[in-house]
Order: structure tokens, then sequence, then C-alpha cells
């Protein structure tokens, strides 16, 4: 049994008891824990079970690589699934439940497809679900979507109750990863001076040395990491932080850190993720390196660990894994877990070494405690189903001939160690085999680079693949003070540790195990992904490791391959019969381990999800019975709705009042720009298809905008302020595009011109003023002459309205006498409730974009967005009047020319009505005779605005009908949604409403 | 995410507070202009492997345009140089030449 | 939080009212252009990127060819229509933008580290100093930032996203939400 021993524990608090529950069981552990620690002391050893049969799995490591430990966190709008226990601090009242089985941890179903193991091969999914095709979609998927999946998702009707903050960080070095290596770069860093920054994944510093012992310079480990840290808080230019992981390397020097500020502890509150987007002119990686499984059948039951986890929990937590370990090695490293499990009194029944030779000085170490070593063997299998029971000895270079049995209830493996490269690999390091060690490791010669062109990523310590203290120090040292751009110098601290003598590879154990073993040799332990998987892919042909990786799914899991990706190469390249290196690995890619959505979003959520534009008049609207609708980043009422009203009936009552007496539109977020200099009429002849340079000041003409490709973008109004300056105005979504239009051909083609811009769309309010009483009201507010005499149609002047300043523009967009008034926004809501006041007794109305929609189409005005699609171009919407033909230039004139384009054979705009006079479809098209070439229904045209209008009382529409001008008074059919349903429809002048414009013109 | 300094106003601007521009140094042909000549000015455009010159516009800042010159295979920034230009400067030129010998771009070159 | 205008937490958020803006657009290099907006706010004429303010009034260097002219609001309309007469003899753009922007004024210890949540810009004292201007992105809006001194902040952004930008800096100022990284 796992359980806790009666001394030791350094990061342990036996005096703090802490409760928490797994699967609704109430258990204990200490301050200091981590959630396995405490589940594996109260003997909890099966913690979940895998993917595809679903295994019993138990703890196998002690870090982010755990593949096996991955639980449901907490409960409710709390509840998270896919986290480590291995990396889960433990607090009160923490709740934690397995996943991945039914109906009960101990008793799932689903494992009878371990039975069915040697049928559920590499590819199994893709051959068996293949035929026949419509299967797939009614049968299959739906079968394999509800037995797949990790996890519990959240409810999607809960809200993140957590708050999230990201926070930008610039510094000189960044050292990633707080082990003694980190530590020690960080310090040959600081020495400069530099603005330095040392950031540690988990809680606690000095990373496995302070485990695994020996001495830097002459000091226990240990005390060395206290010294270090305590001198490094004391430097002002040195910045440290713990539980925040390294996430991910991009371009430029920029880092992902992930810091996890209060998961440890949830009632400190604050926010509980805290994402950092760091820009580091360097980057030291000392990620460490991380210990490999053994591949022999059986070393996925539970009990199978790896020998670095049972010495850290040993160490670390004061807990036994078993009481009696076998340990399976092919390294020195593991017999330090052997020692370490003998001098805790507990029962190590053998070392099983696969060397021939065996270790060195820690072997004899060992066998001096009295530890049975076996040179030369392996593990044939492993006994037991949901706890290790024993052990069966063989020879390492043989087909699995059991020699013995051996009892014990936990194993210990070591199949050597990989320097963690993630860091190094993300922006395009590149990574050498080093024979000798069996590891690939970063290539210092094909280093990642910043912006200057210079590698920017230097690797440190174990991550370099220095294993040993003395060498990875020295290792630090270096890359530290290169990264601070300090001269290399032999100063760096002298670590020292047992001699150990060299690894001998074993990708598989024993070397000849025959198909049987095989098939329960373990690679991919949450994905039950094994030898004989892979050795499969590459019989089938799967040569590549990205293929392989992908058809068998191995390091496909929440652990994305941590433990499973070398051993799974290397059966892969000996499958092919090619060198490891020349198989090569997958790519790795950010982020190092899972981090949260909370994180990512930051603030971005609620009300700052998305910044929402306001008008000065939008809080009165809101408060008026606004149904607000989306306008670039704007909201503006699509109606006001009033009690009992639908959106249908209110946007008629808004129609009507502004059609018989007065309506008002808060036009605000329409865009105003200021183009002014002495070559500004030369640029907006440009800029417009129209001649604006004739336009008289005082005086307002409508003008079209089209990009170089000839297609229409934006129109408006514009005002000729004076000589030199001209205003602008855009559509509510175009203002900051055309600016940026503006802008850009200023800046970058014309820069010789005299000519600025200023984008003034936020300082003014704006608001229509519409229809017969409109003049009415203005006068009543009295202040400026607005008649027909001192203001015609199409003009505009400066004045004041009830003492506010106004510049009023007569133009109208919907057919009735008309007037903008424009005032400064801070006046914009105080103008509008005047308006509001005095507009009382011609039943004022404020009217939405719907109102704005309907009797802008019973006019046949175009709208940018509904008759224009990026496809259109002004000539299709029979705006020639707009495009002067006098100009020898323009935006968008060479693109107009172009055959297709300067050619009455297109799809132009017509009036649209329908014969019984329904409302067409919006975007529905007119469908002719034939098919085209993929089969589809030809089509002669579409419609691209429809409304119910309640003046014409019938429905009215505009369409882009091929050739239409030339086709009125001709029928032509209108598909419905169903693709069954045809409406028939007049080609009819899209001039629907007071066609003289007798009504505006007053 | 990449930075660039805006040789406007002198910040090193991350890729979030700038837009991208597309290709650098078109020439613009307008009406008179060969269906030819048009069409590679609107739509023919460089795919370099390496040495690349392009417009970004520093538009979460002074909202100016400005021209860099860049290595799409390792992003590394030979330099970052004013709009009104309609060739990259010899500045530019020589600090590529210095860093990629050889290189060349449109039909101009290192050596050029 | 339901006032928008104020809210106190690790920083003191309040925004600005009464704050005039004229937009200047010109030659820098031309000494009349110099001497007139000068002579308006009082101050020295601006560096690249900085902001040489003195009680709500100055100038801040906005892009090489851009100014705003800091004022008393209640100034702003006829300073406007005076600095285009002044400069009606060369190519210059005036225009009164008071209305178009909003100020806050961000007060407090933490004051650096509150900006570091929302902008991708060093905050370090070495590198942005008291009268530096940053024109930038606080979270997903353009803002323009500068530090009085080092307790003091004001920023500007448009009008329309106020409530936006009110609700970010109160989130980023969250009394729990200290970071410690400028000031250990």
């Amino acid at each position: 049994m796992s359980t806790r021993v009666a001394k030791g524990g350094r990061l342990i608090d036996r005096s703090k008891t802490i409760e928490f529950t797994f699967n609704g069981k109430r258990f204990q552990g200490h301050a200091g824990d981590t959630l396995a620690s405490a589940l594996l002391s109260a003997n909890q050893m099966l913690v979940g079970r895998s993917f595809k049969y679903h295994r019993p799995r138990g703890i196998v490591a002690s870090g982010v690589e755990e593949p096996n430990a991955i639980v449901n966190l907490g409960e409710g709008n709390k509840h998270e699934p896919n986290q480590r226990a291995t990396t889960t601090e433990l607090f009160h009242g923490l709740t934690a439940t397995s996943q991945n089985h039914w109906p009960s941890l101990e008793y799932d179903v689903g494992a009878v497809n371990g039975l069915l193991g040697r049928f559920l091969t590499a590819g199994f999914y893709y051959k068996t679900f293949i035929h026949p095709r419509p299967f797939w979609k009614h049968i299959y998927e739906p079968f394999i979507r509800q037995s797949a999946g990790l996890g519990k998702a959240p409810d999607p009707e809960t809200r993140d109750p957590d708050h999230y903050e990201h926070f930008y960080a610039f510094v000189d070095v960044l050292v990633v990863g707080g082990g003694v290596a980190g530590l020690q770069a960080a310090k040959a860093a600081a020495v400069s001076g530099k603005r330095v920054m040392l950031i540690e994944q988990t809680a606690h510093w000095g990373g496995r040395a302070v485990v695994d012992g020996g001495e830097i310079d002459g000091k226990p480990v240990d005390t060395w990491v206290n010294d270090t840290l305590q001198a490094l808080e004391g430097m002002e230019n040195v910045r440290i932080r713990s539980r925040m992981m390294g996430a991910g390397v991009y371009d430029h020097g920029y880092v992902l850190g992930y810091e996890r500020v209060n998961d440890h502890a949830p009632e400190i509150g604050g926010p509980r993720h805290r994402l950092w987007r760091i820009r580091a002119k360097q980057i030291v990686t000392a990620t460490g390196a991380l210990e490999r499984p053994l591949s022999f059948a059986g070393n996925d039951i539970p009990g199978v660990m790896l020998a670095s986890a049972v010495r850290d929990y040993l160490v670390n937590y004061g807990v036994s894994p078993g009481d009696r370990t076998v340990v399976v090695t092919n390294n020195d490293d593991a017999y330090r877990t052997a020692i370490a499990l003998k001098q805790a009194g507990l029962a190590v029944p053998c070392i099983i070494d696969a060397r021939h030779e065996g270790g060195g000085q820690l072997m004899k170490e060992a066998q001096a405690l009295g530890i049975r070593v076996e040179m030369g063997h392996g593990i044939a299998k492993v006994h037991g189903g949901k706890r290790v029971s024993g052990v069966s000895l063989c020879r390492q270079n043989g087909e699995g001939n059991v020699l013995e049995d051996i009892d014990c209830d936990a194993v210990a493996m070591s199949g050597g160690w990989s320097p963690v490269v993630h860091l190094w690999s993300h922006n395009g390091g590149k990574l050498t085999w080093d024979a000798d060690k069996a590891f690939f490791k970063p290539d210092p010669s094909r280093a990642p680079i910043g912006d200057d062109g210079k590698p920017n990523v230097i690797t440190a310590g174990a991550a370099s693949g220095h294993l040993r203290l003395k060498d990875l120090l020295e290792d630090a040292d270096n890359a530290g003070k290169t990264s601070a751009g300090l001269e290399a110098a032999s100063d760096a601290p002298t670590g020292s540790d047992a001699d150990e003598v060299a690894l001998e590879p074993v990708w598989l154990m024993p070397s000849g195990a025959h198909y049987g073993l095989r098939l329960k040799a373990w690679l991919d332990y949450q994905n039950d992904v094994k030898v004989s998987d892979v050795q499969l892919a590459a019989r089938e042909g799967y040569e590549s490791v990205e293929h392989t990786k992908r058809y068998t799914t191995l390091g496909m899991a929440t652990d994305q391959g941590k433990l499973s990706n070398i051993n799974g190469l290397a059966i892969l390249s000996g499958a092919l019969g090619a060198d490891i290196p020349n198989v090569g690995t997958t790519t790795f890619r950010p982020p190092y381990t899972t981090i949260s959505m909370g994180a990512i979003t930051g603030d971005a959520r609620g009300d700052l999800f998305h910044p929402v534009r306001k008008t000065p008049i939008s809080d009165w609207s809101i408060a008026h019975g606004a149904d607000l609708e989306p306008v670039g980043d704007w909201r503006r009422p699509y109606t006001y709705l009033r009690d009992g009203e639908t959106r249908e009936t209110a946007v008629i009552r808004e129609i009507k009042a502004t059609r018989e007496s007065v309506g008002l539109l808060d036009a605000s977020t329409l865009g105003k720009i200021i183009v002014k200099g002495p070559d500004a009429g030369r640029f907006m002849d440009m800029l417009y298809t129209n001649m604006m340079s004739s336009l008289k000041p005082g005086k307002c003409r409508y003008g079209l905008m089209c990009s170089e490709n000839g297609f229409l973008s934006d129109d408006g109004v514009v005002a000729r302020i004076d000589e030199d300056t001209f205003l602008c105005h855009t559509t509510t979504g175009g203002a900051d595009r055309i600016h940026a239009h503006m802008e850009e051909w200023l800046q970058t083609e014309w820069w010789d011109w005299k000519v600025y811009t200023a984008n003034v769309t936020e300082q003014y309010a704006q608001i229509g003023v519409v229809g017969p009483n409109a003049r009415k009201l203005l006068e009543k507010l009295g202040g400026m002459d607005v008649s027909k005499e001192a203001m015609a149609f199409m003009e505009w002047k400066d004045g004041e309205l009830a003492g506010f300043p106004v510049r009023v523009y007569r133009i109208s967009f919907s057919g009735e006498l008309s007037y903008e008034v424009s005032v400064p926004a801070s006046q914009g809501r105080a103008l509008w409730d005047k308006l509001m006041e005095e507009g009382k007794e011609f039943n004022a109305t404020p009217y939405g974009t719907e109102a704005l929609h309907v009797m802008r189409a019973e006019k046949g005005f175009i709208m940018i967005g509904d008759e224009t699609d990026g496809t259109v171009i002004p000539q299709d919407l029979g705006l020639h009047w707009a495009i002067s033909k006098k100009k020898d230039d323009y935006i968008g004139k060479r693109a107009q020319t172009r055959r297709f384009m300067d050619n009455a054979d297109r799809w132009q705009l017509v009036g649209l009505e329908t014969v019984d006079g329904s409302v067409l479809p919006d975007g529905a098209y007119a469908v002719a005779a034939g098919k085209n070439a993929n089969g589809q229904r030809n089509t002669q045209g579409r419609v691209t605005s429809t409304y119910y209008s309640p003046t014409l009382e019938k429905g009215i529409a505009m369409g882009l009908v091929h050739n239409g001008p030339q086709r009125m008074g001709e029928v032509i059919p209108f598909m419905k949604d169903d693709g069954e349903t045809v409406v028939e429809a007049k080609i009819v002048n899209a001039v629907f409403y007071d066609p003289e414009g007798e009504k505006q013109n007053v | 995410m990449l930075i660039f300094t805006c040789p406007y106003c002198g910040v090193a601007a991350e890729e979030t507070e700038l837009a991208a521009g597309g290709e650098a140094h078109l020439t613009r042909f307008g009406p008179g202009s060969s269906d030819d000549d048009f069409e590679s000015y609107l739509f023919t455009r460089e795919n370099p492997k390496g040495v690349h010159f392009e417009r970004w516009r520093h538009v979460y800042g002074c909202g100016k345009w400005f021209h860099a010159a860049r290595c799409t295979v390792s992003n590394e920034v030979f330099g970052t140089y004013s709009a009104q230009t309609t060739e990259p400067t010899a500045e530019i030129r020589e600090t590529i030449s210095k860093k990629r010998p050889g290189w060349s771009w449109r039909d101009m070159n290192g050596e050029g | 939080m339901s006032d928008l205008k104020n809210f106190d937490g690790l920083v003191s958020i309040r925004e600005i009212e009464g704050q005039g803006m004229l937009v200047v657009r010109g030659d820098f290099s031309a000494p009349a252009f110099r001497e007139a907006v000068c002579a308006l706010a009082g101050v020295d004429f601006p560096e690249q990127r900085q902001a040489v303010v003195r009680d709500g009034r100055g100038l801040l260097w906005m892009s090489p060819d851009e100014l705003m002219v800091m004022l008393p609001r209640a100034e702003a309309s006829r300073a406007r229509a005076d600095l285009a007469a002044k400069l009606a003899d060369q190519h210059a753009l005036v225009g009164d933008v008071s209305d178009a922007r909003v100020h806050f004024q961000i007060e407090g210890r933490v004051v650096r580290e509150t900006i570091a949540k929302l902008a991708p810009v060093d905050m370090h004292p070495d590198v942005f100093a008291p009268g530096t201007l940053r024109r930038t992105r606080f979270g997903q809006v353009a803002t323009a930032v500068w530090l009085l001194d080092e307790r003091t902040a004001r920023v500007f952004c448009f009008r329309s996203v106020r409530d936006y930008m009110a609700k970010l800096l109160a989130v980023a100022a969250d009394e729990k939400s200290e970071v410690a990284y400028f000031q250990k």
C-alpha cells in the first residue's frame, strides 16, 4: 500500500491538516501536499481510467508530465476538467473527481474495451468506420462522440466567477525554471545590473537537486538554494516569481508566462490566473529534464511509477508509494530511489538493471545497504490489476522467458532522462541527438533568433543536456553571463554528486519481447498507445513521425507526450530500421502545459468583452426602449419599443410619425472627417468619383468612394467649409476605415500634396430632424434662419439653435424635409432633450435604424453593405450621375474601365415589387433556366434590400438583376430559402416614393 | 509576435499596435495604363522566401505608415524606414547586403 | 462600481472634466507655427513623444505633424478660431476636439503597474519617465498616456468608449490584484 511514512517530507507541515474530497469521499492531507501526494498518502493509487480501454490508471509522475492523474476539480461554476493532481496544491475544501469512467472508478463498464485490445489497434477507428459512408454521420460519429472525450465540459450556462488579468513585462534576461541551474543563471546574469526575471512553475525552488542530494560549494544543495534565492531577492534589478510557468516562446523574444495566483489558496481572492506577456531580450531556458518510462508489459498497472517520482514523494511529502518497491533501470540515477527507500525503512526486493555491467558508485552504495541487484535483466511483465502485485524477472537480451517472480506492490522505473526542449524549440531552436546519453538536446549552433537576427534563447543546466551537478552549474553560469552580455569566467559554484557510469539505451524490455508482451507495453498511458501500435503503424507505411503520431494518437493526450514521445520515436525508428535522429521529433508547440481559457481571455469578458461605442444620446435611447443592433462597434437603436409593441409595429409607428410630422434620429455615429489644405480639392477629386473641387463653400454634395479595384466602398455627404476645407461624412461603420484610407494615400502615394485630415467623428453629436414639421420645430427652438430662402436643400450653415452652437446641414436620407443638426458632443444630449421637449406639440418621434432603412428604400437610396458587398461598382447601382466624366483620374477609375466592368451586361439595380404585395425574403435569388457547371440552379439576380413599406402599404425591395434597367415591367421568379417556393416579382423603378423629390425640397 | 520600430515616433511597437499593409513600393497605374500593368499593380505580389519589403502602419500610435525590411524565414528585421520613398533606401540595402549577401527582391539585388 | 467617474482601488481613478483640446497639424519646422502654438499653450515646443503640460495647459507631441494643445475647455472654441487665424497663411489644420475625448487621472502607489496590465508598454521607471507621451492601446481601444509624476498618470481615449475605459481601469485597479512588480 502507499502511505505516509513516520518521518520526513521537506515540503509538508505535519501540524496542519487539510480536508478534501475525491469522488465524494473525504480525505485528509497536510499543508504543502499536492493532491497526488495526499491521495497516495491515503493509499488512493487508482485515480482514473485510460481513454480507449478504460484501463485502471495510477499516479506515475510527480510533476507536469503526469499522464494519468487527471481529474475534474471544483464544482458548479468552479468546475474545471483535466487538471493534474500532481501540480494541484492542496487547499481546504478542494473537491476532485476522477474522469473517464462509468459507472464508477472501481467498476468501469468501458473496461471491456481492454479485452478487445487486440482488435482496437492503431487506426482502428479509421479502418472500421469508413464504410459504408452514410453510417458515419448517423451511427458511428454519435457513438464515438459519446465514448470519446476526457473529463466533463463545464456547464455552458455557468459563468466562471473568477477574475483573470494580463500583465506586460519587459526584461533584459528572462530565466525560465527555478532549479539550481535557473537560480545560478539568474544570479550570473544579475551581476550585470540588467533587468532579470526568474520564473518557476511550482511553488518551490531548487528543482530536482534538492531531492537528489549532492553539494554545491561545499554546502548541502538546499542551503545553497536558500542562500541564492535570498541573494536574488535582495537585488533591485531582479524579479522572481514562483507558480509561474513559461508557457511559450514566440517571435522577437515574446514569452507567455502563466501565473497561477490563487489556485493554491482561493480564499486570498484577487485574480485567479495572470497571463504575463513578457518581452525579453534574452531568454534562458533552465527547464530541466524529464525521466522516461521503460517499455515493458504491464508498465501501466497502478503502482508502476517513475523512479524520480517515487523519490519525490518520499523526500518532499513523506509518502511511500509502496511497501515493497522493485526498481528497474538502465542508468545510475534510479539507484538513488532504491537507496532513499531503503534508508526510510522500506523494502526494496530487487534493483533490476538492464546493463550487463550494472552501475557505479551508487550501485555499490545500494549493494552495501543489502539491496539485491540483478544486472543484465529486465521485467518480463508486471502482475496485478488495479495494483501491482509482483514482477517477472527475465534476461534483458531475450524474448521474456520468466526466470523468477518477485512480489512487490510498486515498481520504480527509469529509462533515462530527456532534456525539456519545448521552450527552446517553440520558436525554431533545433535539436541534436546525443547518442551517448540517448536524448535529443538543443543544438546551440541553431538557436532561435530575435528581431536583430541574433540568438535570443540559451539553455542552462539539464535543459542543455547536463545531468551532473558540476556540469550543469557551469553551464548555467555560462548561460546567465552570456545572456547578460558578460564575459564567461570560471567562477561558477562547484557542484559535487555521486559518480555515475553511462546509461544504456533501452527502448523495449526485454529487447526481444514477443508480441504478447509488446501488446501490453504501454507508451502513451492516457491514450492507450502501445509498442505494438507504433510498430503496426510503421508496417502500414507511416514513416513520418508526424503521421505516426496522428495515426496512433501517440502523444496527443493532455500531457502531449511528455513521457511517451521519445520512447515512441525510438520504437518507430527501430521498426523502420532508421536512426533515431533521422526519424526526428514531432513539433513542440506552445503552451508547454495547458493554460486556462480565463487567463487567455484576461479582462475581455462581460462588459469588457468588446468595446461598445456609445453616443451622447445612447443612454437616453436605452432608457427609452431602444432595441439595439450592432453597427460597427456602436449599438444603435433599431427601433424604440413602447409598451405592447413588436419591432414591426414600432417601426411602422416611427415611419408614419416622421412622414406625417417630425422624427428625430441620433445620427452621431456618422463619420466626420476634415480634409484641409491647398491641395484638398485635388485630393477630394481623387477620393470621390464625383467632382468635389467644384463644390462651393456653404454647399453639400452626396459622394461615392471606391477602392482602387473599382468597387464601391463608402458614401456620404460632403460639405465644403471654405476654400481649403471639406468635411466628409462617412457611413457609421466606415469612419475609421475611410480616415485610414485617406491617410494611406496621403502618406504613401501623394506625400507631396499639402493636405491634412482629422477624424472629428466623436467631437460632434448629430441629430436628424426629419419630416414636414422639421422646420417648424427648429424655428420654435429659434436662433437662426432655417427657411427655404436662407438655407436651400443641400446647403449648410453655422449658427445657434436654442442657444446651442450648431452647424445645420439641409440634407435628406428619407425624402422628407430634413435637417441634420451638429453640436459639440458634450451638448448633444441637452439638444436632444430640448428637441424632444419642444417637439411634443408635433409628436416628435425618435426613430431607429430600421425606420431609417425603410424610408431610404422607399426613396430608392442605396445603403453601403446592403446594395454593396465588395463586388458592386457604382455603375451597377445606376449612380452614373455621381461619377464625373470630366476627371482624368479618381481612385477606382482605371479598374472600372476593365472589360467586364465597363459593360452593360451586369447585374444592375432595380426596384422589385411582388405580384402579391408580400415582402421578398432578404437575399433571395432570382432563378433562371438551366443549371451551372456545379449542378446548381442558374441565377439572374438577388434581393439586396427588402421591407414592408407602411407608406405604400406593401412589400418593396431593391435588387441587382441581370440587365435589370432594360427589363422594366418584367416579372421574374425569386426562390425562398426552402429551395422550392417561388415568389414572383415585377421589375420596377427603385424610387417608390415621391419620385420628383417634391417633399424634401420645400 | 513581431516588433517594429516606427521611424516616425521612435516607438518599438508590437504587432498588436500595428496594422500590416502588404508589399512595399508598388507603382500606381491609373487611367490609360495597359491591362498588364494594371493587373500587376493591383494583384501580382512577391512571395519571397527571405528578404522582403513591406508596409506597416502604426495604427495604435502615431498613425503613420512606414516601410520595413524583414526576412520572411527568420523574421529578422533589417530595418524600418520612411513611407515617403519609392524604393528601399541605400542604407537599408547595404544593411541587408551585409547580412544576406546575394539577396534579391523583384529586379533588385544586393549588388545593384 | 456604480459611478464610472470615480473608482478607488489599488489606485484612484477620476474622470477629468473641463479639459479642452485642440488638434493641430502643421509643419513643426516652421518657426511661425512653433511660436503660435507655444504662445497659445504657454509651454516650450515638445520634443518627440513629449508631453509638456502644466496645470492642464500645454502641448502633446502626437506625431511628426500633429500636436494636441491642452487648455481649459472654456477657452477651446475661441482659441481654435484664434490659432486658425494666426496660422491662416500656412498649411495647417486646427480643430476643437475637446468633446471627442475623455480624460482620466490615475493616482496612487502602483500607477505604473495598473497601466502595465492594460498596455503593451514598458512602464519601468528607467524607460518610461514622467513627461513621456505614449500613444498605444489599453485593452482594445486607442489610448494616450503620460505620467505627471511617479504617482500620477493622465489617460485619454475617445468619448464613445468612455464606459469601457472606466471599467477596464477599475478592473485593473482591483484591490486584491497587486502584482508587486515595479515595487517589490
